[in-house]
């Protein structure tokens, strides 16, 4: 028997339950982000890299500044930058978790039941883009911290050091957070946008590393524009507390970067909505 | 868990429409419409590759038909308010993070649909995987695996359940096990559309069978009509006179269909009483052999080629 139209009204009474919520779909995403071993693995190397590597350019930052002249010699001196140069490095293994927290979807085959459980797809994507950004934000912020002091502590004795009271440098602080959890949230669209790891993790090191370094084969003038308006590069200063040539402000800096992360992210969107599966 | 239906609703039918789907030039699901009721086993067969998991698919709207609709419950399912609460799937076993627990992958999924945490415990203990709650999915057997997406198909206490090849990777216990679980689920008044390419399988644990092949629907109709109309005897002829045995056969209220290379099968008439009207009408018979055809031969040569005059019988 086949009817022509579809009832349009369940036969009986209509269901009982609640309807799910956006921060249902959040709890959810939360259990599945801590309950995987990529998350815990790419924290620790951010960590490890934040950290360590930071203390390390601190302390030989710091002896290069003593034995090369001085102030005089370095009018650009910030050592709050400084101590936080392990994350120049340290945001590509942040990129990363955010990329897995997608793409390890596709490539189990997981999506399928991720997508029947949250049909709604600007749910989802921006379910995982507040975990992503308040796990991130979170994280960055204490190894930043740590980070610093111990920066500092290297510095001292070699080096003018920063403290917290200073002009533009708690300012440094919490918006190298900000800009940490936007790369982060990068990964997460370059990896909704490609549906795997090795591609999205490709354009990212293209975006931060590659790319940059190519700038400098372009003509001087134009390198400076370029350079001064590039996504990374201008949501980077929100980090420096000393301004250097051909950059951005900080906070113009960051508007920069957030309009590009916006950009990506509604095309993860776009994309996600459209196709199938 | 209760014997007793813990259902707020029943009732929800899979209405699909038309529904088609094209991937380049390809088409894996081909006009189909059909309807899955409440109360029975559903079962949905075709030879892999026919159409089987797309429309399955479709219907939980991962995939967007290239035209046509499907509904649950009246609803399109990228619509449902929570659509674990309305229709529980197992579409790919291995489909989990392998890293994370049975315990945690059901504790998300139950978490995204605003079900208690309770129900988790509830339905590991269904499907019989409460002492591997806490192990990593990835060291799963392929069996435990089918089990862990039942158990995440019964999550939300569903109205509407499908299974997509269940019985894929599973010792005859776990066979056995599955077929009981699905009829109870049906007499308990749910909706239990399950996909196989076995059809003596299905013949066991279906109501009801919808056949596709090449994505076109071929049959859709009770399993005991199925066996009727399919595994009865047909009888092969051969006869250079052959238009004539078929007229004769059917003024005698025979059913006719072509055979293979030149040759006409014949039901509702065995073979002597063929071979009596060929005398009776001076036909000369080259051939005359009585066809047993098991359930899984008719379902082979039904769905063999899905463009031939038995896709039109079910039009009629």
């Amino acid at each position: 028997m086949t009817a022509s139209t579809i009832t349009t009204q369940p036969p009986e009474a209509g269901p009982s339950y609640r309807a799910a919520r956006f921060t249902d779909v959040l709890h959810s995403e939360w259990t599945k982000a801590r309950t995987v071993r990529s998350t815990m693995w790419t924290l620790i190397v951010a960590a490890f890299l934040g950290i360590g590597l930071g203390a390390l350019i601190s302390a030989l930052s710091a002896h290069h500044y003593a034995s090369s002249g001085g102030r005089a010699a370095h009018p650009l001196w910030d050592p709050t930058s400084i101590s936080a140069g392990g994350f120049g490095i340290a945001q590509l293994a942040i990129g990363v978790l955010g990329v897995l927290l997608i793409t390890s979807e596709y490539s189990t085959g997981a999506i399928a039941g991720t997508l029947a459980a949250v049909p709604r797809r600007e749910r989802l994507l921006g379910a995982k883009a507040v975990v992503v950004f308040a796990l991130v934000y979170v994280f960055i912020e204490v190894v930043i911290f740590a980070a610093f002091f111990i920066g500092q502590a290297l510095i001292s004795g070699h080096a003018p050091t920063a403290s917290i009271g200073d002009p533009g440098v708690l300012r440094a602080l919490l918006g190298a957070g900000l800009y940490g959890a936007g790369i982060g949230l990068l990964g997460l669209a370059f990896g909704t946008i490609l549906r795997s790891a090795a591609g999205a993790i490709s354009v990212l090191v293209a975006l931060l590393f590659v790319l940059p370094g190519i700038l400098a084969a372009l003509p001087a003038s134009v390198e400076h524009t370029v350079e001064k308006f590039w996504p990374t590069e201008a949501g980077s200063q929100i980090g420096a507390v000393v301004r250097t040539a051909h950059t951005l402000s900080p906070w113009a800096g960051l508007g920069v970067f957030v309009l590009f992360v916006g950009i990506v992210s509604a095309g993860a969107l776009v994309m996600l909505k459209r196709r199938d599966g | 868990m209760p014997k007793t239906p813990t259902l707020s609703y029943t009732g929800q039918k899979i209405e699909a429409r038309s529904l088609t789907k094209r991937y380049g030039a390809t088409l894996a699901v081909d006009d189909l419409s059909f309807d899955v009721n409440p109360g029975v086993v559903t079962g949905f067969i075709g030879p892999n590759g026919s159409g089987k998991t797309t429309t399955m698919r479709l219907i939980l709207g991962l995939d967007n038909p290239t035209s046509g609709q499907v509904m649950v419950g009246g609803k399109h399912y990228r619509d449902l308010p929570a659509p674990l609460r309305e229709v529980g799937a197992l579409i790919d076993a291995k489909a989990v993070h392998p890293s994370r627990t049975a315990y945690n992958h059901l504790l998300a999924l139950a978490q995204s649909n605003a079900i208690p945490k309770k129900r988790v415990d509830e339905v590991l203990g269904m499907v019989g995987l409460e002492a591997a709650a806490g192990r990593r999915v990835g060291g799963f057997s392929l069996g435990m695996g089918q089990r862990l997406g039942i158990a995440g198909a019964l999550l939300g206490d569903p109205p509407v359940l499908m299974f997509d090849e269940p019985l894929n990777g599973l010792d005859p216990e776990g066979i056995v096990w599955i077929r009981e679980l699905m009829q109870r689920l049906a007499a308990e008044g749910r909706t239990v559309f399950v996909s196989s390419h076995l059809m003596n399988e299905m013949a066991v644990t279906a109501d009801h069978l919808i056949v596709i092949g090449k994505g076109k629907l071929l049959r859709d109709e009770g399993v005991n009509a199925f066996m009727e109309s399919n595994a009865e005897h047909w009888v092969l002829v051969r006869s250079p006179q052959l238009a004539e045995l078929v007229s004769a056969a059917k003024s005698a209220g025979a059913q006719v269909r072509p055979g293979t290379e030149n040759s006409m099968e014949i039901a509702g008439l065995d073979s002597r009483a063929i071979g009596e009207l060929a005398a009776a009408n001076r036909i000369t018979l080259h051939e005359l052999a009585t066809q047993r055809a098991s359930l899984e031969d008719a379902f082979m040569d039904l769905t063999r080629d899905s463009v031939d005059y038995r896709s039109t019988e079910v039009a009629a």
